[in-house]
């Protein structure tokens, strides 16, 4: 190819960016290394035997698949459905457009904050307010429901992203054919389900694939609400992987759990890659 | 469009319904607003105080205790440059793979996807002993760094999707001129996908001034950013909630302003060439 020239620069420190670290993970998670007691020894298999006998390990797979799933299937419905309502005009549209994406520009910290402090605090949080006023007992949201209360913070912050990709796939339709479909009789369910639907499903399929890779790295969200918490109900791989590694200096422990997590990132990266390559 | 007469009951409906979303949506930030602004006795009221008597008091004690400009110039600084070298990074290569494709194109592609799909905790310990030795822990050059790679991909990725909606014989001419690539990318290219180049750098920056992973791992007090101040101030004095709101407030002040600015240009850029 007479362009590689061009191609190296960003090909070039991408592969430096990804086998430097990978051939240390791996180099790493083969020795019994902690900093606090240092040098590093040769432990063969011995961390992901740990690894892999740790009873914490299935509910930290387990809660970053929830971590993953839930602020998906949520940002997609509610992304759809605004995207549907922000695509006829009405008063004030862009004003209400503004509002709606604003959450997209609040640092995942601050967003974390927001919701810990004023909104689900047991005692001084509007929720439990709300829940008073309603003659419910409030509820503690970060002891009892602590996943779904990450859930919704994530998922507060990732809707006006969807929303704005589907709304953007949505004015690029054509309108004739809509209006084609409801002379034949069509429902507006039936509408939607075969014209509109159809018409989404490439930029749904970037979204989904866009939002996993930022779901699978949840980690300031958990970090300035719940630190894991409590126990393990809301530990994700990164979140593990952090607590082991820079709370425990553990470096051997957390370099397996790091290649343990891009193994799992792999197998959903696969299948992502292998159907967008059909849309590519 | 104009839709037949009659469906007045369907515009009221969306009208409701439009604003009572943009409502709830925004309504943390705008609580958080008004709590940066109240006595920590209101903020902590119950019931909650719609109307008080403001104070600026928390920005004082803030600025007090946060180097606040310190920390937003740290955050103006990487994002900029982060995004600044990733778009000169990848607009060659993308360049290439949108105009110049071969049997490899796709396969390039798809494996820089895969290598954002790589989770950052995976390398977290590698680049934090990396940075030990090389003695460039908690420096701005190492987040500069991380960040521009961390984002390299989804940007080589936007900006094909833009370059590919340029049609070829315009380049085509180009080369008849005796234009060479890079003073085809430069004089041809650019001018002519500058919107699209801008909201790819839009996106780029706000994914940086957000990113809070590496920034609260491999930086302090010398190279944090306003993500990071924000983590650790919220250590320190969690249980003041008006004060952390104040702060909060300041650092998603800048990125907000800017972002409301943009928007109609960064709604294009996050499509990702999914929508022809």
């Amino acid at each position: 190819m007479r362009f590689w020239p061009l191609l190296l620069p960003s090909v070039g420190v991408l592969l430096v960016w990804m086998i430097v670290p990978l051939v240390m993970t791996v180099w790493y998670s083969l020795q019994n290394y902690n900093l606090q007691s240092p040098p590093a020894q040769f432990g063969g298999l011995v961390n992901f035997e740990y690894l892999f006998t740790d009873p914490d390990i299935p509910v930290v797979v387990w809660n970053t698949v929830v971590l993953v799933f839930g602020p998906l299937v949520v940002t997609v419905c509610l992304g759809v459905a605004f995207a549907l309502l922000y695509d006829g005009p009405f008063p004030g549209r862009g004003i209400a457009r503004l509002l709606v994406i604003t959450p997209f520009f609040v640092m995942p910290t601050v967003a974390a904050l927001v919701w810990k402090n004023l909104f689900f605090h047991p005692v001084w949080g509007l929720l439990s307010w709300a829940e008073q006023s309603l003659g419910m007992q409030p509820i503690d949201w970060f002891s009892s429901h602590p996943m779904v209360a990450v859930v919704i913070i994530v998922s507060w912050i990732w809707t006006p992203f969807a929303t704005l990709i589907l709304l953007t796939a949505l004015q690029s339709l054509d309108r004739d054919q809509i209006e084609a479909a409801r002379l034949d009789g069509a429902k507006a369910v039936s509408r939607f389900i075969h014209v509109v639907l159809p018409h989404l499903m490439r930029p749904l399929s970037v979204l989904i694939m866009l939002e996993t890779i930022f779901f699978l790295s949840t980690y300031a969200e958990i970090y300035v609400t719940t630190m894991g918490g409590p126990g393990t109900a809301t530990t994700n791989v990164p979140f593990y992987i952090f607590s082991r590694a820079l709370q425990g200096f553990d470096v051997g422990l957390a370099s397996a759990a790091g290649l343990f997590a891009i193994l799992i990132a792999n197998v959903i990266a696969f299948f992502f890659t292998k159907r967008l390559s059909e849309h590519l | 469009m104009k839709f037949a007469a009659g469906l007045k009951k369907q515009d009221v409906l969306r009208t409701g319904g439009g604003w009572l979303v943009a409502v709830v949506m925004a309504f943390p930030v705008f609580w958080m607003a008004l709590a940066a602004f109240k006595t920590e006795q209101d903020a902590a009221a119950v019931p909650p105080k719609l109307f008080f008597e403001p104070t600026l008091e928390n920005f004082v004690a803030m600025s007090e205790r946060v180097a606040y400009w310190h920390h937003a110039w740290n955050s103006i600084v990487v994002s900029f440059s982060s995004t600044l070298i990733a778009i000169a990074l990848a607009a060659p290569a993308a360049y290439v793979m949108a105009f110049h494709a071969s049997k490899l194109t796709r396969s390039l592609m798809l494996w820089m996807l895969s290598i954002r799909f790589m989770p950052a905790v995976g390398a977290l310990i590698p680049i934090y002993l990396i940075l030990v030795a090389l003695d460039m822990l908690d420096t701005r050059l190492a987040l500069v760094v991380i960040t521009c790679l961390s984002n390299l991909p989804l940007i080589v990725w936007m900006l094909y999707s833009y370059f590919k909606e340029v049609p070829p014989e315009i380049l085509e001419a180009g080369r008849m001129d005796g234009a060479r690539p890079l003073k085809q990318l430069w004089y041809l290219l650019l001018p002519l996908t500058l919107p699209g180049i801008a909201s790819t750098g839009l996106l780029g920056m706000i994914l940086a001034w957000n990113e809070a992973f590496w920034c609260i791992n491999i930086t302090a007090t010398n190279a944090g950013t306003l993500a990071l101040a924000i983590a650790s101030f919220a250590n320190s004095e969690g249980q003041f909630w008006a004060k952390l709101s104040a702060a909060s407030l300041a650092s998603i002040a800048p990125i907000l302003i800017f972002g409301w600015i943009t928007q109609r240009q960064l709604v294009r850029g996050l499509t990702f060439g999914a929508v022809k």
